[in-house]
């Protein structure tokens, strides 16, 4: 595990001092833009949480509309991905994933589902954790359900490259984000003007990725981090390039994204997947979107190993609850959680209706957590003696 | 189904100190408990106070169970005896007049882990101040119970009770020491993090603390308390808001958090205010006398990284709004254990 001290060391980028600062400043230059509301959209789930937690949305300009794109890869998991990883279980094959996989539902059941009927599945932290489990029991077939983005995507295509042991295989779900934005772009009647680009996929894909999009789509991306002054200050950048009407990739968290990122980790991750189309759960079909593995790994390669029988949950109906959720248009950013009957009421983050429940960037989850956007900054009180 | 209403079966969350345990102490624990003859369940306080002549009796009860029995910083044993003498305290009854003890013990349990235990329930009941006057102990066949648990009971006088549910707009809340550090040593041994080295439990008897504050406060100064242990400092402050009604501000930067704590909790993506405490306690004090408080308190051993981290509002009955220094927001009301982040 990583040392706490790390960990620590991100907090100095907490200085409320020039967080209240740059809030001026974007309340400035969103005023100048001159025209309202300005709609930006972010497409990452952690970014998202990191403007929850600090209740960013508080200080926020009232005519900047800041969108939560699809930036949760829990979330966008679509339902056949699920139904594959649930009738693989189903057939006795043995899984490993990440525990928030567990609650989301495919068409009808969730992995947690099968997994109270007796199917056996691990929740690791990593892939590294499928390997060792795989390695405890050489003579048993273990499937990794492998999702998140090319961030964990990179991290699924080392441990390929590095000789697993024979018995794993990976059911690939991972996405790629970079295409999303030109599928949000080209949606008729966005409203999005700008995008914060995730800076944690920047590191490896690099900034110049974006090059071509705002090239073909006239519209700036900022590359930002996750601390509130990282997320301020991107958000100053990128309402200035639109003030500006200036298409550009300006890159706000140089402390650890380059142009070029991380080029071994990209021929990692290139020389193990390859992007095809597919959907995106309640985006749209995304041409390349979604990684695969190569042909030249079909070993590795649970879809091809194994005979997936999902037309088996063809029989079973979802819960009649499903029908009301309405993860989809929060994802697309048209509805927000409080239009959703179910909010807060049956979907709640330990019996999750939908999957934006589920994940800790999901923004029904955030939303449950951190109280939605009330209008907090108006509280009339001037509560704290301030002393040392 | 609505959110209060109960499942089937009980599951692990209906014991986590949050929403769905309330939900089952009203449901079924008091359904057919007269209110109004005394201050007791039905309040849901921490105990239960009965008139006898000029003072009040209190009582309280808990069971408890950790996973490890031991873990840095304490032991089941210490655990059980301070867990019921904060109880007393936070009713304003700081000199507990004896305990009782039961534990029942999975076959197999190591007699050296007991006797250990043992001399750590006396020490902390010498830090107390009592002792404990009798005890039952049963044995159970293995894996029906999950090596030990531990039922301590707790009875004192006090001349004066304290609620959890007096708060007025205005008040100030005051914690009395870091938060955060029992639950996240017990989540990093049980989980074995490697990073239990730093982090400690911070279980302690804080009954002479709570004395120490209310000695410094005027009659009435003092106007609710309560020791934020499972759901931590957030589900404290919530039961609290909501049953005073009033809002409560509280600001991020003034919470004392030890710097083992804060890293940790960054790296597991559990927020501090949801971890469990075991030696500190949070006081609504009139805004007047919060000064004279935080001075006895300072005073004190256990209380000197006391501080004032929130005000009580009119506005917004019932919740909780952090002012985080960027922003502010809601805190909610935790749902269960808080689990390490896995990603
Ligand atoms: S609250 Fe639950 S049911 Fe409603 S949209 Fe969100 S995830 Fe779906
Ligand atoms: S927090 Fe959950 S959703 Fe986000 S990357 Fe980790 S596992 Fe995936």
């Amino acid at each position: 595990m990583a040392d706490a001290h790390a960990a620590l060391t991100r907090l100095q980028f907490r200085d409320p001092e020039r967080a209240a600062a740059l809030v001026r400043a974007l309340h400035r230059v969103t005023a100048e833009v001159r025209r309202e509301p300005v709609a930006i959209m972010h497409v990452c789930g952690s970014h998202e949480q990191a403007i929850a937690r600090f209740g960013l949305r508080a200080v926020f300009p009232r005519s900047l509309d800041v969108i939560m794109g699809p930036g949760c890869p829990v979330c966008i998991t679509d339902l056949p991905e699920v139904d594959e990883a649930v009738a693989l279980a189903r057939q006795g094959i043995r899984l490993a994933t990440y525990a928030d996989m567990l609650k989301v539902r495919g068409s009808a059941l969730s992995l947690a589902d099968v997994q109270a009927e007796g199917a056996r599945i691990d929740v690791v932290y990593s892939i590294t954790q499928a390997v060792a489990l795989a390695r405890k029991t050489p003579s048993e077939p273990l499937v990794f359900f492998a999702t998140g983005f090319e961030t964990t995507a990179v991290a699924t295509a080392a441990v390929i490259l590095g000789d697993p042991p024979p018995n794993l295989s990976v059911l690939s779900a991972h996405k790629y984000i970079p295409p999303v934005m030109a599928i949000v772009s080209e949606m008729p009647d966005t409203r999005v003007e700008g995008f914060l680009a995730a800076g944690h996929a920047a590191t490896i894909t690099g900034w110049g990725i974006y090059e071509a999009f705002v090239a073909r789509h006239r519209k700036p991306v900022v590359v930002a981090g996750f601390e509130p002054l990282d997320i301020l200050a991107g958000l100053v950048r990128l309402v200035e390039l639109v003030r500006d009407a200036a298409p550009e990739v300006a890159n706000m968290y140089p402390r650890c994204v380059t142009k070029e990122g991380n080029l071994q980790a990209q021929q990692q991750l290139w020389r193990v997947f390859r992007p095809i189309g597919g959907r995106w759960r309640g985006i749209a079909h995304v041409p390349n979107g979604n990684l695969r593995l190569r042909d030249e790994w079909a070993g590795v390669d649970a879809r091809r190993r194994f005979e997936i029988d999902v037309a088996s949950l063809w029989d079973t109906a979802p819960p009649a609850l499903v029908q009301q959720c309405i993860c989809g248009d929060i994802m697309a950013g048209i509805a927000s959680p409080r239009d959703c009957a179910l909010f807060g009421r049956e979907c709640l983050p330990d019996s999750a209706v939908g999957a934006c429940m589920v994940s800790s960037e999901g923004t029904c989850r955030i939303w449950h957590q951190y109280g939605g956007h009330p209008d907090l900054a108006a509280l009339p009180v001037d509560p704290y003696a301030r002393r040392a | 189904m609505s959110h209060t209403s109960l499942e089937e079966r009980i599951a692990l969350k209906h014991g986590a100190g949050g929403r769905a345990m309330r939900a089952l102490i009203e449901q079924v624990l008091l359904d057919g408990i007269a209110p109004g003859s005394w201050i007791g369940a039905d309040a849901m306080d921490d105990g239960a106070a009965i008139r006898v002549g000029e003072q009040w009796l209190v009582v309280t009860t808990d069971s408890h169970v950790v996973q490890p029995a031991f873990f840095p910083g304490g032991d089941i044993g210490r655990l059980a005896v301070c867990g019921t003498v904060n109880d007393l305290a936070m009713m304003g009854a700081t000199e507990p007049l004896g305990l009782t003890c039961a534990m029942v013990l999975e076959e197999g349990f190591s007699r050296e882990s007991l006797l250990a235990i043992h001399a750590s329930m006396r020490q902390a009941c010498a830090e107390a101040g009592t002792t404990i006057v009798t005890g039952d102990t049963k044995v159970m066949g293995r894996g029906e119970v999950d090596g030990i648990v531990v039922n301590t009971t707790g009875v004192a006088l006090t001349p004066a009770i304290v609620r959890d549910a007096g708060l007025q707009p205005g008040d100030r809340i005051i914690v009395t020491g870091t938060i955060g550090d029992h639950g996240l040593a017990v989540t990093a041994a049980r989980h074995k993090l490697g990073i239990e080295g730093t982090l400690q439990s911070d279980v302690a008897p804080i009954n002479g603390l709570a004395r120490a504050a209310i000695a410094a406060a005027a009659a009435g100064g003092i106007t609710a308390m309560k020791d934020p242990t499972r759901g931590g400092l957030a589900s404290a402050l919530h039961e609290m808001a909501a049953k005073s009604r009033v809002g409560i501000v509280l600001e991020d930067r003034a919470i004392p958090i030890s710097d083992a704590v804060r890293g940790a909790a960054e790296l597991l993506g559990i927020d501090p205010l949801h971890v469990a405490n075991e030696g500190k306690a949070v006081i609504g004090v009139r805004a007047g006398e919060a000064d004279a408080v935080l001075r006895a308190l300072r005073g004190h051993a256990l209380g000197r990284d006391a501080a004032i981290v929130g005000t009580c509002v009119a506005e917004r009955p019932g919740l909780l709004v952090l002012d985080t220094g960027f922003g502010r927001r809601l805190v909610a009301e935790p749902e269960g254990e808080p689990l390490p982040r896995i990603c």
